[in-house]
């Protein structure tokens, strides 16, 4: 089977392109022959009833023609209620996840994405085995999202204070682009990551690992991990370049103005209000919009973010 | 008749003139030639902002916008064009003007409640532009919470505005609904009245029964506001989703208040350039009906992915396909009405044979979104964008365009130059094409709306739609520049330059106070055109 994108759909790798294509495809067709009838009609007509002299009429007034408007009534109505079959049909399908699904839970946050395993693994991309039903139960942190797999033909808004899921299997190794395709703010563009879709072995070894980040690694280098599985690198860079948030690079032992909540020193206890309760005191130039970590990180993960930030010098 | 003061039979631009009596006339002609002029110039500043992210839409990197100013565009385009141009647009500026003289009236029922619309019109345009200003908002046109509360006051202000553009659209809706009812001349009869009017009857209905609802939402956002009772907002218990409801029980019949007047000015314009009476008349007359009511009942086809049940979602899409039906019986009788007609291929039958091209593709690929299974794919994407702006730019923009250069003579009493305006229309055309039939390739592959940063396997289709935009301003600004200089260098129009059949036909060009020196008595339907002696 080829794989590859066509002219009109993407490359292809779930079991839901036996559904959206086909039906993608069946409509193209329906369309070309509508299109190019109204078109090649309104053509002929224009060519052969132009106007050639200035006071010249038409050469007949036909009012109307009830067997032909009924026809090109009922004919369109039977077209689009197969249409409606076809599609519900597919859709149902879509919605619900076979039985023995695995699931994985879905966080959204302004811009990052956190898939979070039964077994406790949190990653910032997706990875899951070849031809499995893989159920993902999304949320979000803070506004809506939408959670889009172009390869897998799916797609469900991520919502604040709400669950809502949907399931794909896919049937080929390989990565993939996650895009959001919800409106979310500045960096909605950038909010991108990737399913990564492995064979069976491969998986359970990377679940294993995956389970324990922090195990045999400096609180340094767990910290370093997290930046960028935890979101915090969507709007915080290393480099000193600001972002939306402050640049981690220089930050530890500053001294940074909150504007009313007077001066105050960058260290361990302010870092980790920071993240634990990140409006209580906004540095001057940002806005507040940093998603609350309470509860989404381990005291062990806010240790050692604040020990890896201390060594960006 | 009755007798009138003297000096009320010259026409109506020239009686009385000084911008005082502009502001506080109560002549339906000059309030449409001040809609008129509002909305075009609210178009050219709607379609600045589009063209500067196309712009920046070159490539996948910074050019010359940050993200954020990126996200205030679109939405500063999205609002304006939306609320401000397509909505009122056609029944604004063409209904005002053309719709009493359509039916042998001497105004509207409502002279005075029709000035207000205006000024109703002109406040709410301020407030909303002024609340994504001043409150640098970029929550885009569809608001959707909790992202746009984010955004407050700026949200508040731009339902405050919505709220008085409301009031306008319900006011314009009410004033014709009433004026066709009861003020038709001597013979005319419903089935003798223009199609036009059938479309701006349709119209009116949607205009009164869906916009309360922005009111109701205003409210709703108020009383979340001012006593924090959750109603739209997550952090106070609230349901995004709910506000998405209401936004969209608005905002789809408002599609339909954006296209079906279109579907009228292509029908007067097909008839009047084939000298054919339209094919089907009751057909296309009551398709407009239908697809109004119809309109209200597919709101949910807009939330196929955001959380609705199955049940709901299979509903929606169910309801969704049989507005297909009324839209492709009026594209078949359009192209039936050119069979064995006289066809001459003027200006404004340029326009309305590429609105029929626009609104064919405009209408499938809205076909294609209601297959439950495909729009999954689809939604969000720049297919999506690139339906809807086949609808209003391409069907919409391009019918009201039509509509201008059909009545420029009726209103302004003067001819454009008709080679120009048919290079402006080839230049339309060819751009508009360009710029959204990309986009249709570009969404289906899997690209994202409202993206500034993208794949750089894109950048083609990003570049070849940047220059198609070119194109098209080029030939919007040819089409206005010539119609413009027309005041200046046209010749003189006569009463009826395109050897009409309806009645607006018969008064003078441009119209005297009161549009006809004598009240018409109609004896036939709008499209009595002869045919050939054999």
């Amino acid at each position: 089977m080829d794989n590859s994108k066509t002219f009109w759909l993407p490359e292809k790798a779930s079991t839901f392109v036996d559904i959206v294509d086909p039906a993608f495809n069946l409509y193209l067709y329906i369309s070309y022959f509508f299109f190019f009838l109204i078109i090649i009609l309104v053509t002929v007509f224009t060519i052969k009833y132009l106007r050639r002299r200035p006071d010249q009429l038409a050469t007949a007034q036909i009012t109307h023609n009830l067997t032909l408007e009924l026809g090109w009534t009922i004919i369109p109505l039977i077209v689009v209620m197969g249409l409606f079959f076809i599609g519900m049909k597919g859709y149902l399908h879509m919605r619900v996840a076979p039985a023995g699904y695995m699931q994985v839970n879905v966080k959204g946050q302004k811009w990052a994405w956190s898939f979070e395993y039964p077994s406790g693994a949190v990653n910032d991309t997706l990875v899951v085995p070849v031809n499995t039903p893989v159920k993902l139960a999304l949320t979000s942190r803070d506004v809506l999202h939408s959670f889009f797999i172009p390869a897998f033909r799916t797609k469900a808004d991520v919502i604040p204070n709400r669950w809502h899921a949907l399931w794909f299997q896919a049937t080929r190794t390989g990565v993939f682009p996650v895009e959001c395709t919800q409106y979310c703010g500045t960096n909605h563009s950038y909010m991108l990551t990737a399913v990564k879709v492995v064979e069976a072995d491969a998986y359970s070894e990377w679940l294993a690992t995956a389970s324990d980040p922090g195990k045999g690694k400096t609180p340094e280098q767990f910290g370093a991990i997290l930046y960028t599985k935890r979101g915090c690198s969507a709007c915080h860079s290393i480099d000193g370049s600001k972002a939306v948030g402050p640049s981690w690079k220089g930050l530890f032992g500053r001294q940074e103005n909150c504007g009313a909540g007077g001066m105050v020193m960058v260290d361990e206890a302010y870092i980790r209000e920071s993240m634990l309760s990140p409006t209580a005191k906004v540095v001057m130039g940002y806005q507040p919009v940093m998603p609350v970590f309470q509860g989404v990180l381990s005291d062990r993960e806010v240790v050692a973010l604040i020990s890896y930030i201390k060594t960006l010098k | 008749m009755i007798a009138h003061v003297q000096g009320d039979n010259i026409n109506y631009l020239k009686t009385r003139s000084g911008i005082m009596n502009w502001l506080v006339t109560v002549d339906h002609k000059r309030i449409g030639m001040m809609y008129l002029a509002s909305i075009l110039c609210f178009f050219i500043t709607g379609g600045t902002f589009a063209f500067l992210f196309r712009l920046e839409l070159w490539s996948p990197l910074k050019e010359f916008l940050t993200p954020d100013q990126y996200n205030q565009f679109f939405t500063l385009h999205g609002v304006i064009m939306v609320f401000l141009v397509v909505v009122p647009g056609i029944p604004a500026a063409l209904g005002n003007f053309i719709l009493p003289l359509q039916i042998g009236a001497k105004d509207l029922a409502f002279p005075k409640l029709n000035l207000t619309s205006l000024y109703l019109y002109w406040l709410g345009a301020a407030i909303a532009l002024w609340s994504i200003v001043a409150g640098h908002a970029d929550q885009g046109w569809t608001m959707y919470a909790p992202y746009s509360l984010s955004q407050n006051p700026a949200v508040l202000w731009m339902m405050v505005a919505a709220f008085f553009l409301g009031f306008s659209s319900i006011l314009t809706g009410l004033n014709f609904i009433v004026t066709m009812h009861n003020m038709r001349a001597p013979g005319m009869t419903w089935y003798r009245m223009p199609l036009f009017l059938w479309a701006m009857y349709a119209t009116g209905i949607m205009q009164i029964f869906a916009t309360p609802v922005l009111a109701i939402t205003l409210i709703l956002l108020l009383i979340e506001n001012f006593f924090g009772i959750g109603i739209f907002d997550p952090t106070l218990g609230g349901d995004p989703l709910l506000m998405q409801h209401f936004f969209w029980f608005y905002s789809h019949p408002a599609v339909y208040i954006i296209v079906v007047p279109g579907f009228g000015i292509a029908s007067e314009i097909i008839a009047a350039f084939s000298k054919k009476d339209i094919f089907g008349y009751r057909f296309v007359a009551y398709s407009s009906v239908a697809i109004a009511i119809i309109g209200f009942v597919v709101w949910g086809h807009h939330m196929f992915v955001a959380g609705q049940s199955e049940l709901a979602d299979s509903i929606f899409s169910f309801l969704t396909f049989f507005t297909a039906i009324p839209s492709a019986i009026k594209v078949f009788n359009w192209t039936a009405t050119l069979y064995k007609g006289s066809i001459d291929l003027k200006t404004p039958m340029l326009y309305a044979l590429q609105f029929l091209w626009n609104f064919t593709i405009g209408g499938l690929t809205g076909i294609i979104l209601a297959i439950l299974s495909v729009d999954i794919h689809l939604h969000d994407t720049y297919f999506v964008v690139s339906h809807f702006h086949y609808v209003a730019m391409g069907s919409t923009m391009v019918a009201f365009i039509g509509g201008i250069h059909y009545w420029w003579p009726k209103m302004t009493g003067k001819m454009y130059n008709e080679t120009v305006g048919k290079i402006a229309a080839w230049l339309v055309f060819i751009g508009f094409n360009a710029t959204f039939f990309v986009q249709l390739i570009m969404g289906s592959l899997g690209s994202p709306r409202r993206y500034y940063h993208y794949w750089d396997q894109f950048q083609i289709y990003h570049q070849i739609s940047t220059v198609g935009l070119v194109i098209l301003a080029i030939g919007l600004f040819t089409a206005l520049i010539n119609l413009i200089g027309s005041f200046w260098n046209g010749s003189v129009a006569p009463a009826n330059p395109w050897g009409a059949k309806t009645l607006e036909w018969q008064a003078d060009s441009p119209p005297v106070l009161y549009n006809f020196t004598e009240t018409p008595i109609v004896t036939h339907g709008p499209y009595a055109f002869e045919t050939e002696k054999a």
